[in-house]
């Protein structure tokens, strides 16, 4: 009863993708605009900390190993911090825009979890290219959120956080549990299905 | 020459393009959806349902690209244009 792992990496997908137009849209038309309907300022910082919330779950159900409990866990930790610190700048109970360090915070500690929990190498398989792929795509990124803290205004670097988000949405859609990547496939993944 | 007619000459196109953008955003979610179906059938397994598990039935890549580019549409993007709009003529 219990779904395939690339299926649940599709469903946080579905919420990443979401977020991230979300995102994309704020920095097009600007805070204060995005802010006229009280909703719509705690929309992704809510679905951020509800995914967090879910990701708990995730650790429960699929704890193939310590490190992937860790993984899972730690992400959980960092997506609720970063959310709910933004739900509490939205709201205006949190005053401090260092709250904002979350971001990057959370960015760092998902790249390196993601990478650290792949024991595998690059070409072993398709998740295992794509977990070292967002692993480093969020250490990458992670300057987005970081200068954001100081340029909360600049629309080039919210269009950039924005437009990370949908690429790591992009990522987790491609992943599959045993597929080839660039025509590799180590014999030791199991057999390939669609 | 006076140059600070330039950045408000950018600023105002700029802001033309805004609701185009955003009311495009949704749809071409949507689209990418319909065309990654068609490029991969095998993966919208309503359109072959039998012998399939539950998971497979409600789990489809394709069509949940779909219905987040229609979530966003009709949730966000639409009361977003409106305000847009009513922001647009309030600063003008």
């Amino acid at each position: 009863m219990k779904p395939h792992a690339e299926m649940v990496h599709w469903l946080f997908a579905a919420g990443i993708l979401f977020i991230g137009m979300c995102l994309l849209c704020e920095a097009i038309v600007g805070r204060a605009v995005w802010q006229m309907r009280p909703w719509r300022k705690y929309l992704w910082p809510g679905v951020a900390f509800a995914m967090g919330v879910l990701l708990w779950p995730v650790m429960a159900f699929f704890t193939n190993s310590a490190i992937h409990m860790y993984a899972h866990g730690s992400w959980a930790e960092v997506l609720m911090l970063a959310g709910g610190a933004e739900l509490g700048l939205v709201h205006g109970r949190l005053k401090s825009p260092y709250w904002r360090l979350t971001w990057p915070l959370a960015f760092v500690v998902t790249g390196t979890a993601f990478i650290v929990h792949e024991q595998n190498p690059w070409f072993f398989a398709r998740s295992a290219f794509l977990h070292h792929l967002l692993g480093w795509t969020f250490i990458v990124a992670a300057i987005f959120p970081l200068a954001l803290v100081w340029r909360p205004r600049s629309t080039a670097l919210r269009a950039c956080f924005a437009l990370t988000i949908c690429v790591v949405s992009v990522q987790l859609f491609s992943d599959r549990d045993v597929a080839p990547i660039f025509g590799h496939l180590s014999p030791l993944a199991g057999e390939p299905h669609r | 020459m006076n140059s600070t007619y330039a950045p408000d000459a950018a600023i105002e196109r700029t802001r033309f393009s805004r609701p185009q953008i955003v009311s495009l955003l949704g749809p071409l979610t949507a689209a990418a959806g319909v065309v990654w179906g068609i490029l991969q059938p095998y993966r919208v397994t309503l359109l072959h349902p039998h012998g399939q598990g539950v998971w497979w039935l409600l789990v489809e890549p394709p069509l949940l690209v779909v219905l987040v580019g229609v979530a966003f549409s009709l949730v966000v993007a639409r009361p977003l244009l409106i305000d847009l709009e009513e922001h647009g003529e309030a600063s003008r």
